[in-house]
């Protein structure tokens, strides 16, 4: 089965078995802009939850993207490199970041889910 | 998060900015649109497409009267030979010979006064700075609350000749007073994108009505101050407060050209010898990044295991597809094609001294 849940920081985290898949949520991507470009992860990576795990540049300002939960990355989303506007166009589909093996699966149901992230941007 | 007390001005079209939906920010203590609806990147490539309409009236118009060739104490300008109906570019020279801002100024034609325009941020202290200098011969008066409207592109001429008979005639850098929409107006052509387009001055009362013409026309989207920056920037142009300061003198600046020939050789203005003895320490300069990363202001630049230098504006050319950025580097390493590198996020990414400006000029000579 697969879920999408999300951070405070913005990030949303799609788990099937114990591999997620992470970008920036669609309110991100209207408030950053245009993406011109993002750095992501190497693969083989330890990232700590909460750690600075990619970076994303618009045209004006450069933001963090963290790692929304502790694990090895597995994978990134290399088609950003050629087309960073993928991520304003979908930021919750061919926008992805990364892929983490996750170290603590169970910690996953600890994020919000859509309903409750709605509700936090509502209240920003 | 911080809360700010800040109370920021607006300029006669805060409410259009509003209803066009255009994005507010602070800046240089004014409420401006940093974008509308349609981004920065779509802003800045429709601009160099077909025409883009800027609100600029945050910036310091007013006009001196009396000596008016007087602002030659404060600017190494060629003041006393710009001729009537046109414009020119000048530097505001601190008494070290330092740049204090950098403005336009116009010689109507049958009129006495010279017409000045200086950056938002440091309006009030400019035109104190010029009375303070100039008392006795010259006076500048300010007048904040005109507005300023920038159409700048390759239809720009199309469309103003729609509202503005005789604009068409124009050259670069030509002023005149015309009817734009039915409002009284300066108009020159001249702008900061680096494409063909004119700058249209107007009372505060008229400025909604202009805007609102000249938005009415298929080729015109309004475009915020961050399609701005990425249009003057890939035009090699400097921005006060960035690329230029008080730190910094005309030779460093790259700024030279913008010297009078007749004052390069009298040496008649602020730190005139230290200028024009020909050999600065450090210069502005182009640098591309050679991937895909931006640098923005403040990156270190290395050369030769060493910090040679700073970035003083980097970002994204959209125009170009590529980062671009100015900074400042130590002389020696400022030769067109010179190879650095720049500290971002900890890595040493190649750059290139590039040649200014990233995209041609198009003005109409």
């Amino acid at each position: 089965m697969r879920e999408t849940r999300y951070t405070d920081q913005h990030e949303w985290v799609r788990l099937e078995g114990d591999e997620a898949t992470v970008g920036i949520t669609k309110f991100a991507a209207e408030q950053l802009g245009d993406v011109v470009y993002v750095e992501l992860p190497a693969k083989g990576k330890t990232v700590a939850a909460g750690a600075e795990a990619a970076v994303v540049e618009s045209v004006k300002a450069a933001s963090e993207v963290y790692a929304p939960l502790g694990g090895e990355v597995t994978g990134a989303n290399d088609a950003l490199a050629a087309a960073p506007s993928k991520v304003n166009d979908d930021p919750e589909g061919e926008g992805w970041f990364f892929r983490l093996k996750l170290s603590d699966p169970a910690a996953f149901a600890k994020l919000m889910d859509a309903a409750a992230y709605a509700a936090f941007v509502k209240g920003l | 998060m911080t809360v700010s007390t800040e109370i920021l001005r607006r300029t006669p079209l805060h409410a259009l900015h509003l209803e066009l939906g255009g994005k507010m920010v602070p800046f240089a203590g004014y409420e401006m649109p940093v974008q509308y609806p349609h981004g920065i990147l779509k802003e800045h490539l429709h601009t160099r497409a077909k025409a883009g309409l800027f609100d600029v009236s945050h910036m310091g118009q007013g006009f001196l009267s009396g000596e008016v060739n007087a602002l030659e104490r404060v600017t190494p300008a060629d003041v006393a030979g710009l001729k009537e109906g046109m414009q020119r570019y000048g530097l505001l020279l601190t008494p070290q010979g330092t740049i204090k801002d950098d403005f336009m100024f116009s010689r109507l034609a049958g009129e006495p006064d010279l017409y000045l325009v200086v950056n938002a941020g440091g309006k009030e202290a400019d035109f104190a700075y010029i009375n303070a200098t100039l008392k006795g011969a010259a006076m500048v008066t300010p007048r904040f609350d005109r507005a300023l409207l920038a159409l700048q592109g390759p239809a720009a001429e199309a469309v103003l000749a729609r509202h503005a008979p005789g604009v068409a005639d124009l050259t670069f850098m030509k002023v005149i007073r015309a009817t734009v929409a039915g409002a009284p107006a300066i108009v020159s052509r001249t702008g900061y994108t680096g494409e063909d387009g004119f700058e249209i001055s107007i009372e505060g009362a008229d400025a909604e009505k202009v805007a609102r013409a000249l938005l009415g026309e298929p080729e015109v989207l309004p475009i915020g101050l961050g399609a701005r920056d990425s249009l003057r920037l890939e035009a090699g142009l400097g921005l006060y407060g960035h690329d230029i300061d008080e730190t910094v003198d005309p030779a460093e600046a790259a700024l030279l050209w913008s010297i009078g020939k007749r004052r390069k050789e009298a040496r008649d203005f602020p730190g005139g010898e230290k200028t024009m003895a020909g050999n600065p320490a450090r210069k502005l300069v182009g640098i591309r990044p050679q991937g895909r990363a931006p640098a923005r202001e403040g990156t270190q630049i290395m050369a030769a295991g060493r910090a040679v230098g700073r970035v003083t504006s980097g970002g994204f050319g959209p125009s170009v597809n590529g980062p671009v950025a100015m900074g400042m580097v130590e002389t020696p390493f400022a030769a067109p094609g010179t190879e650095l590198e720049l500290m971002v996020r900890g890595q040493a990414l190649p750059a290139v001294v590039t040649s200014l400006p990233f995209v041609p000029h198009t003005y109409k000579r």
